[in-house]
């Protein structure tokens, strides 16, 4: 009754297929993942029947213009997830560093990035989180920064752990680390996750694989770099982030 | 899509999950105005599902212009100080559902140009929802504006009442309820700004 993993795998596949036979005969590539994905179960309910209404011609000011962020908003050590309570949490620590673009690729400057994650073991610090690993006392696993002038951001944190979560029988989620960013207008608003290279839960995760083009469910899987990698200290991971969505021009000309 | 001829492709979403509750929601993410403001008016409602049940996974974020009309330009949208009149207006909020689908915020009734009626953007994560939804909440106080207002006009009379926030006259200050169903036969319109390009006559 309950799916296997070979099951969704085999869901996951044939929507693969179907969407590889569509641009072979000239449909649109697709960035983001459809919101009915059924081999991602509780997409179900939770997607609307309804073609989305266009707001083509006539957006409001407001919605090309975004929420400001400052350093009140932050604090330098909301970027260390590892500084946080007094003591090195478990885990191996990673940094993690990109830049925030448009799809212009200019960067995104003083925009709010904010990460949250499980720990090494693959317990999130949540309430509601019933997975019999160790809460690790030195981590709680939320982080926030501004981006610099050049779009930059970085995170120093530790290397999640895979955990089992509901979908199927013996579903598993690869490691990641969840992103909210802002850009300057609301419209390129994202919440995204990002991965890690050579995870083998890649293959088999329904979340990761709604996003059925094969080059953009890459860009959500981060570059290890050994150049951010730190002597006895940190491995370094790169992982740009470039926003969709329509945006204002007359922040840039001077208004 | 693309824009420009030298467009970077875009990251794509992904689902908020179930597990941001020690990391998104901040302290007086619903106050995007204080209690004793004078204009201080309530927005709330439930997030439902497909099968009319509760959405206790989800997030609203409201974005808005201010009283008159602009979007506001104050830094400091995380940054709340309860009671101090004096604190400039930055109209973003942030607010999870509780148990049962609810969410609430206390904010200023947003000014809006000529031919538009007062509209708070909104847009909506939730765990099973792999890619954000954005829709508008309308105050209903003045017909000839929502009359007039050109999305709103563009709907069939039953689609565009999903989008009217409801006037409910109880207690001292202005309530208004706004529900927003992801699915089913009271579906809220969601809207796509992805066509959309070059916009730059708003001046």
């Amino acid at each position: 009754m309950t799916p296997t993993q070979r099951d969704i795998d085999l869901e996951m596949a044939a929507h693969r297929a179907a969407y590889e036979r569509g641009r072979a005969s000239g449909g649109p590539a697709v960035d983001h993942p459809p919101r009915d994905y059924p081999p991602y179960r509780s997409s179900a309910l939770r997607h609307p029947t309804r073609p989305l209404v266009a707001v083509a011609g006539d957006p409001e000011a407001v919605e090309l213009h975004g929420p400001v962020f400052g350093h009140t908003d932050v604090s330098p050590l909301d970027a260390d997830l590892t500084g946080q309570h007094g003591g090195e949490p478990q885990g191996a620590r990673i940094t993690v560093t990109g830049r925030l673009l448009d799809r212009a690729g200019r960067p995104v400057a003083g925009q709010l990035v904010e990460i949250w994650q499980a720990n090494a073991a693959g317990r999130y610090a949540h309430r509601l989180d019933r997975h019999p690993a160790p809460l690790d006392p030195h981590f709680t696993g939320a982080g926030r920064a501004l981006t610099g002038p050049d779009g930059s951001y970085h995170f120093t944190t530790v290397q999640p752990g895979a955990y089992p979560w509901r979908n199927h029988d013996n579903a598993w989620r690869p490691a990641h680390i969840h992103f909210s960013v802002f850009g300057t207008a609301f419209t390129q608003r994202l919440v995204t996750q990002m991965y890690f290279p050579g995870d083998p839960l890649l293959a088999h995760d329904p979340v990761l694989r709604s996003v059925v083009d094969d080059d953009a469910r890459r860009r959500l899987v981060a570059t290890y770099d050994h150049a951010l990698s730190r002597p006895e200290w940190s491995l370094g991971y790169r992982w740009d982030i470039v926003l969709d969505g329509p945006r204002a021009t007359w922040a840039e000309e001077g208004r | 899509m693309t824009g420009g001829s030298a467009a970077l492709p875009p990251t794509p979403s992904q689902t908020i999950g179930p597990f941001f509750g020690h990391a998104l929601p901040f302290a007086g993410g619903g106050d995007l105005a204080p209690a004793a403001h004078p204009g201080a008016v309530t927005v709330h409602g439930r997030v439902h599902d497909g099968a009319g049940a509760p959405v206790p996974d989800a997030i609203v974020e409201l974005w808005q212009n201010g009283p008159e009309g602009r979007p506001p330009r104050a830094p400091g949208s995380l940054a709340r100080r309860d009671g101090d009149l004096a604190q400039e207006f930055t109209g973003f909020g942030r607010v999870a559902t509780d148990a049962e689908g609810r969410w609430s915020a206390r904010t200023l009734r947003p000014g809006a140009r000529a031919g538009r009626a007062p509209q708070v953007s909104v847009c909506v994560f939730a765990r099973g929802l792999l890619h954000h939804l954005f829709t508008r909440l309308y105050f209903p106080d003045d017909p000839a504006a929502l009359a007039a207002d050109p999305l709103l006009a563009s709907l069939d009379p039953a689609r565009r009442a999903t989008l009217v926030a409801t006037a409910e006259p109880l207690g001292p200050a202005p309530r208004y309820r706004f529900d927003i169903h992801l699915q089913g036969e009271k579906e809220t319109v969601f809207l796509d700004f992805r066509d959309f390009r070059d916009f730059r006559d708003f001046r």
